[in-house]
């Protein structure tokens, strides 16, 4: 079921990120990032920074603007705030995938759920952690991508996380165009249907 | 200038510049604002001039930045009916605590901007309500230009040529506040919108309004408000096309427990709270041993 290409390649890293996680590893330029979907249904977010300069980022604005469109898919340019490409989705087989729904954070769970959620744990409790790890921090918070999360926009604006479109096995490859800080919170939301209310493992394979 | 003016000595320099204060332009700021004519309220009543805080028409690719108190009402104003406001705005006492478009968008399950919407910040609470849209096209999903953006579209980019783009406004204008590179996120639009198709199509709206067209915001923390004027990035013109902007401010009431906005939906009551209970904290703690964390 994996979606990334098998041909000549060397596998530089893989391992199963634990439910409600976070993770960051540099992707140099070439390599793919593949980020398979276990059990389905498992919103994965993702911000991407410029390895050698942070202050460039991974900019939801400027990837929607640039395809037309709010959704990724195969072939979307992953683009900067500096408007260069940053990845491509060289391959998923999942139907798209979201960036415009945001990180979850205890904040935003307050006003979504009720005060009762304040002390559940979030993507950006994640993001924040795995910041701390390379001096980084809340200064570098910024758009993000939500991985196998489905947010779709109606006719009269309407929006929200619904059921999900991804499966068992389903995944997307990334091909990294710069060295690409990637940092992920496998997302631990149990508010909305973003994990099927049952937050669960995901593997990330670095190919070269 | 004057091709009989002397500037050869230092003394008929002076006098040549001070014989300048006196010019007026057409895209420039009232100092003070209390002197500003022509400002009304939503109400069409005229603002007193001793509650002006701000008035500033900014020209077509321009970029203006402001603290404002919390209450301030900004008041943008649609000169020629083609502008479009790149806004951000920080929590002037924290600002790493900062607009966030996606918690904006996804709390008040709503894409669109209009009157009612909430500004949300990353800490869940209100930076800024809208209180009155005479436009109604608006855009909290599609950022603003960057320098490469601008060159792809109109041939250059640079903020010192022609076509300046929104990023390197923002980065100058919020430098003088502090800010730098990290701290520039995805904005909102107002008065050049978008919506989305079924398939996750991004349509350009556009304008819609016309000349006068006003949207009133009212911030509900002590804000770093700014404002660029660069033209929408999906704006589908092929010349660097954009209108000049008014933006006008006055000082009114943050809003309360008996305004309608503070309860229209559950989300924004629980981000009013979280709002009112920083500000109340804050304000303790500055009548103690000073600003405090107030997370």
């Amino acid at each position: 079921m994996s979606a990334g290409n098998g041909n000549g390649t060397s596998v530089l890293y893989d391992e199963v990120l634990d439910a409600c996680a976070p993770w960051a590893h540099v992707v140099e330029p070439g390599c793919t990032l593949e980020i398979v979907d276990l059990e389905g249904n498992q919103a994965v977010d993702c911000i991407l920074y410029n390895a050698d300069d942070p202050a460039e980022r991974y900019s939801a604005p400027d990837t929607i603007t640039a395809q037309g469109n709010i959704f990724l898919r195969t072939g979307t340019q992953l683009l900067s705030n500096e408007g260069r490409p940053m990845m491509t989705i060289a391959a998923t087989n999942c139907e798209y995938h979201d960036t415009i729904g945001g990180a979850c954070s205890k904040e935003s769970n307050a006003l979504r759920y009720g005060f009762h959620t304040r002390h559940e744990h979030a993507c950006v409790e994640n993001f924040l952690l795995a910041h701390s790890w390379r001096g980084m921090g809340k200064r570098d918070m910024t758009s993000n991508i939500n991985w196998f999360m489905n947010v779709p926009v109606e006719a009269d604006g309407t929006l929200g996380i619904v059921d999900g479109i991804s499966a068992p096995g389903l995944s997307v490859a990334l091909r990294a165009h710069m060295r690409v800080l990637v940092v992920i919170s496998n997302c631990p939301q149990v508010n909305n249907p973003c994990n099927g209310f049952d937050p669960t493992p995901v593997r990330l394979l670095v190919r070269r | 200038m004057d091709e009989q003016s002397d500037t050869s000595t230092t003394s008929a320099a002076r006098d040549h510049a001070r014989a300048q204060g006196a010019r007026r332009v057409a895209h420039q700021p009232t100092v003070p604002a209390r002197d500003a004519t022509g400002v009304v309220d939503r109400s069409g009543a005229p603002v007193a001039g001793d509650r002006m805080l701000w008035d500033d028409v900014v020209p077509p690719g321009g970029v203006t930045s402001r603290v404002l108190p919390r209450g301030a009402v900004v008041r943008l104003t649609d000169l020629a009916g083609d502008a479009c406001a790149n806004v951000l705005a920080y929590n002037a006492g924290q600002p790493l605590e900062r607009l966030n478009v996606a918690d904006t968008v996804k709390v008040q399950w709503r894409a669109y901007l209009g009157a009612g919407s909430l500004l949300l910040s990353d800490m869940g609470r209100v930076l800024m309500t809208v209180l009155a849209d005479t436009s109604g096209s608006h855009d909290a999903l599609c950022g603003a230009s960057n320098a490469h953006t601008n060159e792809a579209r109109y041939g250059t980019g640079g903020v010192h040529g022609p076509h300046p783009n929104a990023r390197d406004r923002f980065a100058v204008a919020l430098a003088k506040h502090g800010l730098d590179r990290r701290d520039l996120v995805p904005n909102v639009n107002f008065f050049q919108g978008v919506t989305v198709a079924d398939d996750g199509g991004l349509r350009f709206a556009g304008n819609a309004g016309g000349p006068g067209a006003f949207v009133e915001l009212r911030a509900e923390l002590p804000l770093v408000f700014a404002v660029a004027t660069t033209p929408h990035v999906l704006d589908p013109r092929p010349d660097y096309t954009v209108g000049p902007l008014r933006v006008s401010a006055w000082q009114e009431a943050p809003t309360g427990r008996g305004d309608p906005e503070w309860s229209a939906t559950p989300e924004g009551e629980r981000a009013f709270l979280q709002t009112e209970e920083f500000v109340l904290t804050m304000e303790a703690a500055a009548g103690g041993a000073g600003a405090g964390g107030g997370a």
